[in-house]
């Protein structure tokens, strides 16, 4: 079973559910999906044994063959071509891999090079996975790709996802079983909640909501969910404890039956509805 | 000789704008017929590379120099590649901006802003 845990907005708790449910669960696999800036391994302190190179395709100009008729700029829909002067400019960061400008090309003067863009790290046991986009690279999706390649089937598996609901959350919830909604009690939580939320629909996943720092006497996000039939599968009240625990680098599951349990039981509703 | 001016509306009364890459229009301006055309910039919405599309587009359309603000980092490449020189204008109108080049008014650009940097600072 593949588990996405996603937030539309950053900061709400997807590594603390994530991680947290990934240290209940044994064994799990926790994957860290936010290849821009992974954080699981703070928590969950891996020893790190395997390191694979994510590299990419770019295009590469043999200039005996090109005509520099522009064709291949012309048919890079992300502008990283540009033909100046009988001179083919690439711009590798800007390239998204698609392998339009080889058709493009006629004269056949495109062949491919290799550029490294980030890294995919794992334990001997691959019970923990990250994908590390090499800093300054714009294009996370290929390291998502290739992080993806090394999912355990064999065991439950815990997808951490990247916040918004861009390219780098659709590739990481692409065959999951199950979407994990991490949000807040704020305007800003509920407004990009909607957004997660309208994702997930229309990509047809089955999904729950999980409020992280939950008020007594705020029901901002219960009210939303209640018109629009979403369950809450967990509320994790905002607590000074849980914030000091997390800052010293310590999930609320761990050292703490109370939490360990509430996160088999969220486990246990998710499986209940994923068997439905 | 054809210079380009970026501007923020259709005439040669439009303010100047201050973006290259995603400027809304451009102006470009033959010096010695006095004629000019009006480009609106598809580039100013594209997802990315929006420097670099507009300065292969000034490549295409014979441009020579540029009076513009500020000027990112791939569209500073294509241009440099291109030996097209970039100058610093005024915020006034295209037209003064015009004037004021072929005065030898303005400031040639050599460096480059970062990034996005005419999205507001959104990454």
């Amino acid at each position: 079973m593949k588990i996405a845990v996603l937030s539309g907005k950053g900061g709400t708790g997807k590594t603390t559910v994530s991680a947290s449910l990934s240290a209940t669960i044994k064994p799990s696999q926790y994957v860290d999906c936010d290849v821009e800036e992974p954080n699981g391994y703070i928590f969950l302190k891996p020893d790190i044994k395997h390191s694979i190179p994510v590299n990419v395709e770019i295009p590469c100009v043999d200039e005996s063959i090109c005509t520099s008729c522009g064709a291949c700029a012309k048919a890079c829909q992300f502008h990283a071509l540009a033909v100046i002067k009988n001179k083919v400019i690439l711009f590798p960061e800007i390239c998204h891999h698609c392998g339009a400008c080889y058709i493009a090309c006629k004269p056949g003067a495109m062949t491919a090079s290799e550029r490294t863009i980030g890294v995919i790290e794992m334990n001997d046991d691959q019970t923990f996975a990250q994908g590390k986009l090499n800093i300054g690279e714009p294009v996370a999706v290929p390291v998502i790709k290739k992080l993806k390649e090394y999912l355990r089937t064999d065991i439950p598996v815990i997808l951490d996802c990247s916040p918004g609901a861009s390219c780098t959350v659709v590739q990481s919830l692409e065959g999951c079983d199950f979407c994990l909604l991490v949000t807040e009690p704020t305007p800003f939580g509920l407004h990009d909640l909607k957004i997660a939320v309208s994702l997930v629909k229309k990509l047809g996943f089955p999904f729950g909501i999980v409020i992280n720092k939950a008020l007594e006497n705020n029901s901002l996000i219960q009210d939303y969910c209640k018109e629009e039939g979403i369950e809450i599968l967990l509320k994790i009240p905002y607590l000074k404890e849980i914030a000091k625990n997390y800052s010293g680098g310590t999930l609320p599951v761990q050292n703490n039956k109370e939490w360990a349990a509430r996160f088999i039981e969220l486990y246990d509703k998710i499986k209940e509805r994923v068997l439905q | 000789m054809k210079i380009c001016i970026t501007s923020s509306g259709e005439t040669v009364e439009s303010m100047l704008d201050p973006r290259f890459g995603r400027c809304s229009y451009f102006v470009v301006a033959d010096l010695e017929s006095g004629e000019h055309t009006v480009i609106p910039n598809e580039a100013g919405v594209s997802g990315g590379g929006a420097g670099i599309s507009s300065g292969q587009l000034m490549v295409e359309k014979g441009v020579e120099a540029i009076v513009t603000g500020n000027v990112g980092p791939n569209a500073m490449n294509v241009l440099k590649a291109a030996g097209i020189s970039i100058y610093r204008g005024k915020t006034e109108s295209v037209k003064e901006n015009i004037e004021n080049y072929k005065a030898g008014k303005l400031e040639k650009i050599t460096e480059t802003v970062p990034s996005h940097f005419g999205m507001g600072n959104r990454s």
